[in-house]
């Protein structure tokens, strides 16, 4: 299962992605050894922050689930540069039908 | 010079486990004080999130981060904790007989030990990511309201839709020439009364709200701002004409001066953590101690329980430094006499 995330110099990377995972936990986990890949996300996951903001190709929106009213209050309150496709992607769970799911970082969410 | 505040042992930060570890010091007679920069305690459980369930507390099945600061602080209690509040530890020095910590307001404390339990840092504004801000930070654009005077008589930009946003707007509206409120959308985060207040000003013609996002500021080279430009969901932009522009997008936690504090003292960092050994959870520099999500040892879980346990520890070696004369002895709240007393049940 493939997850392909743009970098803040709009380089591609693959990541090899684990069903059940959000997609914030599986680009932290390469981060670890890849820090073009950092991203705060300093409140790990509890929609508290709004530092693991991404922007998700549109290609993939419609296979998403829609966010909650929760993910789009942060957004709007701790997110910058909002986009359409603005999702946190702390509150994306990997799965099959998000194989190959392609997502940029958004500014704002340096480590 | 300040009359230096003098006490057995200093905290860096009063998050749970800074809190929990004025218990775990108080039954060993160590008397703390506490440093954060926050206006309240509960560090991360108060700022990032307080309504937010917690349910990896043992014994308490789900409890809010709010909730467990309150616990904490009653816990405390009998050991009347000093808080220097709103503050940031900016300078330690080293004494003959312990250390002194210097805090940006000017606070001076002298104690025997000195436990770090900084969390991820300090929790500073979120700076909007605007190219070439940083000309006007501190001349034009601010993310906090240190002198009210200073925004006298000025054309204001006030960004922001939470508390802080419409508190200084509310505040600085008498005195400012002008001020135009500028949020992302027309929902507001705030104290219900405030956004009442708000919107009864915006109707008497008293402020103006705008609706838009902050993506530009122009000004001079000298830091003075001109205008600052804003884009509609529409995409079109506009420029509002201002002399100073206030941003309240919240806080983030940053590392601020408590590396180059580490550095001055010797204290090692691994990225931006401290090593400590798993025995005394003390660095590598005697009598300066790290617990909680700031250390960093083989095995490391940034969870509050593990904090908990890690001031435990450290408050054993730190008796050493506070009372080397005097002999170790463990007991048991349920059963000594001696720690009931102390905590005021007996």
């Amino acid at each position: 299962m493939m997850l392909h995330v743009i970098d803040r110099d709009g380089k591609e990377h693959d990541l090899e992605a684990i069903e059940g995972w959000r997609v914030m936990e599986i680009i932290r986990d390469y981060a670890m050894t890849d820090a073009s890949l950092a991203i705060k996300a300093e409140c790990g996951g509890s929609l508290s922050c709004g530092t693991c903001h991404v922007y998700v190709d549109p290609a993939w929106l419609p296979k998403l689930a829609p966010p909650t009213d929760e993910e789009t209050d942060r957004l709007a309150e701790s997110a910058f540069e909002l986009e359409d496709n603005s999702r946190l992607s702390c509150q994306i769970l990997m799965s099959d039908k998000l194989d190959g799911l392609k997502v940029t970082i958004a500014p704002g969410t340096e480590p | 010079m300040t009359t230096a505040h003098k006490t057995d042992v200093i905290i860096i930060g009063a998050g749970p486990v800074g809190l929990f570890a004025v218990f775990e010091l108080g039954l060993l007679d160590m008397k703390a004080h506490l440093i954060d920069i926050l206006d309240r305690p509960g560090g991360q459980c108060a700022e990032l999130y307080p309504e937010k369930p917690i349910y990896d507390i043992p014994a308490l099945p789900v409890v809010s981060g709010h909730e467990l600061t309150e616990r904490l602080m009653e816990q405390i209690k009998p050991f009347n904790p000093v808080f220097h509040f709103s503050q940031m530890a900016e300078q330690v020095e080293k004494t003959e007989h312990g250390l002194r910590v210097t805090t940006d307001a000017g606070t001076v404390i002298e104690a025997k030990a000195l436990v770090i339990a900084a969390g991820g840092g300090s929790f500073m504004p979120k700076k909007p990511p605007i190219k070439g801000i940083e000309v006007y930070e501190g001349k034009s654009v601010f993310y906090a309201v240190r002198k009210r005077d200073a925004f006298k008589g000025r054309h204001l930009v006030i960004a922001g839709g939470g508390d802080s946003a419409l508190d200084w707007t509310l505040n600085l509206q008498p005195v400012a020439k002008s001020i135009t409120l500028l949020h992302r959308r027309d929902d507001f985060r705030a104290a219900p009364h405030s956004v009442q207040q708000m919107r009864d000003l915006v109707s008497a013609g008293k402020l103006k709200l705008v609706i838009s996002n902050l993506t530009g500021v122009a000004g001079n080279d000298n830091g003075q701002l001109s205008h600052v430009t804003v884009t509609n969901a529409d995409k079109t932009t506009s420029d509002i004409p201002c002399d100073m522009l206030l941003a309240f997008y919240g806080l983030t936690m940053k590392l601020g001066p408590l590396g180059a504090i580490c550095e001055k003292l010797g204290v090692e960092m691994k990225d931006g953590l401290i090593p400590v050994d798993t025995e005394k959870f003390e660095t590598m520099v005697p009598g300066i101690f790290a617990i909680g999500d700031i250390n960093w040892y083989p095995g490391k879980l940034k969870l509050i329980l593990s904090g908990f346990h890690e001031a435990a520890l450290m408050a054993q070696r730190t008796f050493r430094y506070v009372y080397p004369e005097r002999k170790w002895r463990f007991e048991y709240t349920t059963s000594s006499s001696n720690l009931q007393e102390k905590l005021g049940v007996k």
